[in-house]
């Protein structure tokens, strides 16, 4: 039986290792060809690697969390004698070229190479398999709460299993129920009474795959580029007059707007006047590189952790071509099928938390980047205008610089400039 | 005469599932019919769990007066003279009362709106019957089918039933004449409820049991108690015994059978004047055209498959009681015959129960709900338990129910002491199991019953005690 050792392919532009997020064999398994056998990231997406071969795996190298340099062995299967001969093919062309295979045009793993789609996908966690849950009773493993309730939850259409419950060992309450049912599920249960139990459970989560680069990126961030924020508010009247107008007369298939791209846009319109904002800083060759185009990075969170999928070339877009690209990168970051090249070259950052936008933040630029805009929450406010206290829609904005490349004064200017826009909307389009 | 006649629901079988499930099908305003071949309230009702405790109650009675009637009385009360005991008369009387609950069920169904029709229902299609009745026949074309025929006795196919000398449960709830001598085969609960009745009647009574141990489905802490009694009351036990054959011998009143069981690879006969066969119930699935309804069988192959609606493989056929599965009790039948007659008027119903409570009615009797402390380890329970006798328990000690030995036992997961069940052996202990059933179903926690006054002076008490005793701090017992 020979042995064939899969290396850790080239999966990508200047990726030079990949951290195990999570295998979907183990040993002693027999694989089919192209099944997937391991979820692999790497700086910018996670890759899901499919088998080069059929066989049975013996070895798996790396456990979650674990480093696997690209080159590096990834995993070793006995292939039965007609298939796969050569061991360990060289890495960069990890085809195992099963000449003799039977079927000898046994296509190469599809491994994602610089330009294909490198199907970035973390698979949700494998829930245990589920046997079917016998019908009449089981006393242990039962959601504790009572019959009224139960009955309750079944005209709801509520699996109790979802709720959870306040009361002494969680056992679920009318109170839990109805949160849940007010909420839409969004509450599973409702606030603890004094009669709840005290909870003593302790979760411990092993940060790996995507959360971990997340924590990386952050320290970089957070560590070497020193901060300072900005806040100022906009006020978004006008804007939001142009906006309900173009939702209300868009044509069909055009995306409904939020204010987002009229920010990307006026971002745009300025950076020409604002390029030290606009610009990456290599610390260690002390370069800062401007940029031309305004590639826009938008923060975006996804069930997986922070993605930021890139909207290219700002500068040459519409507002509607801004909206619709900005929707499809960040509809690709949160279903996974974001492409390496949706998730890397941007200029700055622009982060929203859409309705939860609250009042300030202090973004955390996004390394190598050197400024960071947050977008908060519009809403109707007094404002003194003429002397008369008029109702006017307003909006904060942050943003974060780095104060070794922007100077206060140019951060400042950036976004006095895009308050000017904001607030006579027409000049974005000038 | 000949009539057609279509409803929205049909019940077949009008036993505690069945009549239930019509009464709640019309209460919902649905026209409802129900068939019943017999008298109205099942195996239950007719010849099982009510005749069954009429006799076990007075045979309570009868051996209490036997205590008072000895020569030096019994808690200052003696009788003069023996007491005695008139078959027939206690028949009769059992009877009154069965009669009596089974003319209220057919005021029930009747106030209800549902309407019954005597006869055999014989299916030609999954919603189409055709009932013979006394007037002739009704062909039924219903749009929703509840099938509840129940369950029937199993005959050993080498000594069948004559309810003569080889009698079912049916024949002994019916006796003429206190046998002198029984022999019970089948050591479950029905075999012993009506066993321990026989005997404190005053015959002997000998139990023939092919498994390990009587009332296998209970574990042996809990049996241990009735064990006792049936020594101290010279009921012979033979375990891991099988019956082999029973001949009827002699003339006139001196006829006996002979049954010949096989112990320990050796063949014994005994002579007795009635053999009684409780061997278990087999669900009624055949006879009636089950077979054209098109509806699947279990894994088993023995019972209707149904799922947690109560619904069977074709749509609009539910199957509820001991047709359609364990436990073959009528409580269960009840709770699903109410449930489907909701599902059926289209109300998001699931059979969903945390426990089904079991009760036997020997003396001492025994009750359980929920898991044992074996089942729940199994369960993968990390638990708890406590015990409370009953001879710590003022009340228990007044009403002499300590002396069969019965106690409380919980079981609470260590964790949260969540309850996860209880039983009890003792006399007069399966009323208390209401409030076991009440815990379970509440998802209580042993706090919430340790918090809980109960009145003094109950049996309930020792429930209170035994939840105590587990959490490591009882009071009436160190």
């Amino acid at each position: 039986m020979p042995n064939y050792v899969f290396k850790l392919p080239d999966i990508g532009e200047g990726v030079v290792e990949g951290e195990v997020v999570s295998w979907h064999v183990s040993v002693g398994d027999s694989v089919k060809e192209d099944a997937s056998i391991v979820d692999v990231m790497t700086d910018k997406a996670t890759v899901t690697i499919p088998s080069p071969t059929n066989g049975v795996v013996t070895l798996l190298h790396g456990d979650i969390g674990d480093m696997v340099p690209v080159g590096g062995a990834l995993i070793e299967f006995s292939t039965d004698g007609a298939t796969a001969t050569e061991p360990a093919p060289s890495v960069p062309d990890p085809s195992p070229d099963p000449d003799s295979s039977p079927t000898p045009q046994a296509s190469v793993p599809t491994v994602p190479s610089p330009t294909p789609k490198p199907t970035p996908i973390v698979k949700p966690t494998l829930t245990p398999s589920q046997s079917p849950v016998p019908v009449s009773t089981n006393t242990s493993s039962r959601v504790l709460t009572s019959p009224a309730i139960r009955r309750r939850a079944q005209e709801s259409d509520v699996d109790l299993s979802l709720v959870s419950g306040s009361g002494p060992a969680g056992r679920i309450r009318h109170a839990d129920l109805d949160a849940f049912l007010a909420t839409g599920g969004l509450m599973s249960g409702a606030a603890p009474t004094n009669y709840s139990s005290r909870r003593t459970g302790i979760t411990e989560i092993k940060i790996v795959g995507l959360r971990r680069k997340i924590a990386e990126q952050m320290v970089v961030s957070k560590f070497s580029i020193p901060h300072y924020s900005y806040f100022e508010e906009i006020d978004i009247t006008e804007l939001e007059e142009l906006r309900q107008f173009l939702n209300s007369t868009r044509s069909e298939g055009q995306p409904k707007l939020t204010y987002l791209p009229f920010m990307m846009l006026a971002l745009a319109k300025i950076m020409p006047n604002h390029q030290e904002c606009n610009a990456t800083y290599d610390e260690a060759a002390n370069t800062v590189t401007q940029f031309e185009a305004v590639h826009l990075g938008i923060a975006t969170q996804t069930n997986r952790g922070l993605f930021v999928p890139v909207v290219k070339h700002v500068e040459a877009m519409d507002v509607w071509g801004a909206a619709a690209e900005m929707q499809r990168v960040s509809s690709a970051a949160r279903n996974g099928t974001a492409n390496l090249d949706d998730l890397s070259g941007s200029t700055f950052t622009i982060t929203s938390l859409g309705r939860d936008g609250g009042l300030g933040a202090t973004p955390i630029i996004n390394h190598p980047e050197v400024s960071i805009l947050g977008v908060h929450k519009a809403r109707e406010m007094p404002v003194v205008r003429n002397d008369k206290i008029e109702i006017r829609r307003i909006m904060n904005i942050s943003s974060s610089f780095d104060h070794r490349i922007v100077d206060g004064a140019n951060g400042a200017a950036l976004i006095q400039s895009m308050k000017k826009l904001l607030e006579h909307p027409a000049l974005i389009f000038m | 005469m000949s009539a057609n006649r279509k409803c929205r629901v049909l019940v077949v079988g009008a036993g505690p599932g069945g009549y239930v499930a019509a009464i709640r099908a019309a209460q919902l305003g649905m026209d409802t019919i129900i068939v019943e071949s017999d008298k109205t309230g099942g195996t239950c009702l007719i010849r099982g769990c009510i005749p069954s405790k009429a006799i076990i109650h007075a045979a309570e009675r009868f051996e209490n007066l036997g205590k008072h009637s000895s020569e030096v009385g019994h808690m200052g009360i003696s009788i003069t003279g023996d007491t005695d005991i008139d078959m027939a008369a206690l028949v009769d009387w059992k009877d009154s009362i069965v009669n009596r609950l089974n003319k209220g069920v057919e005021s029930l169904l009747k106030a209800s709106g549902a309407e019954l029709i005597k006869g055999w229902a014989t299916f030609s299609s999954a919603k189409q019957c055709i009932v013979e009745t006394s007037d002739g026949s009704i062909t039924i074309d219903a749009d929703n089918v509840i099938i509840a025929t129940g369950s029937s006795h199993i005959d050993l196919p080498f000594m069948p039933c004559d309810e003569e000398f080889i009698i079912s449960s049916t024949g002994a709830l019916d006796l003429q004449k206190l046998p002198k001598k029984v022999a019970v085969i089948g050591g479950g609960y029905i075999g012993l409820e009506l066993g321990c009745a026989l005997s404190r009647l005053g015959s002997e009574v000998t139990v023939i049991e092919g498994m390990d141990s009587i009332l296998a489905i209970m574990d042996k802490e809990i049996r241990r108690p009735v064990e006792i009694w049936l020594k101290k009351h010279k009921v012979v036990v033979h375990t891991q015994a099988m019956a082999k054959g029973a001949v009827v011998k002699g003339k006139g009143v001196s006829r006996k059978v002979h049954m010949t069981f096989e112990k320990n690879d050796e063949e014994q006969t005994i002579v007795v004047d009635k053999v009684l066969v409780t061997v278990g119930r087999r669900p009624n699935t055949k006879g009636w055209g089950l077979e054209n309804m098109g509806v699947r069988m279990d894994s088993s192959g023995r019972f209707i498959r149904i799922d947690d609606k109560c619904q069977t493989s074709v749509p609009g056929i539910y199957a509820i009681g001991d047709v359609a599965g364990d436990p073959m009790l009528a409580h269960k039948a009840s709770a699903q015959g109410e449930l489907v007659a909701e599902v059926i008027s289209g109300e998001k119903r699931s059979f969903d129960k945390v426990a089904i409570p079991a009760i036997i009615f020997t003396e001492p009797e025994i009750v359980s709900v929920g898991l044992s402390p074996n089942e729940a380890k199994e369960a993968g329970e990390e638990i708890i338990t406590g015990k409370f006798p009953l001879a710590a328990n003022g009340r228990a000690l007044t009403l002499e129910a300590e002396k069969t030995m019965g106690f409380i036992r919980v079981t609470a997961r260590k964790s949260d002491h969540v309850i996860l069940g209880i039983q009890a052996v003792g006399s007069h202990i399966a009323e208390l199991h209401g409030e076991f059933i009440l815990a379970l179903e509440m998802g209580a926690l042993l706090e919430d019953i340790a918090d809980t006054v109960h009145a003094h002076p109950t049996m309930t008490e020792s429930f209170h005690e035994g939840v105590l005793r587990t959490l490591g701090h009882a009071i009436h017992i160190s």
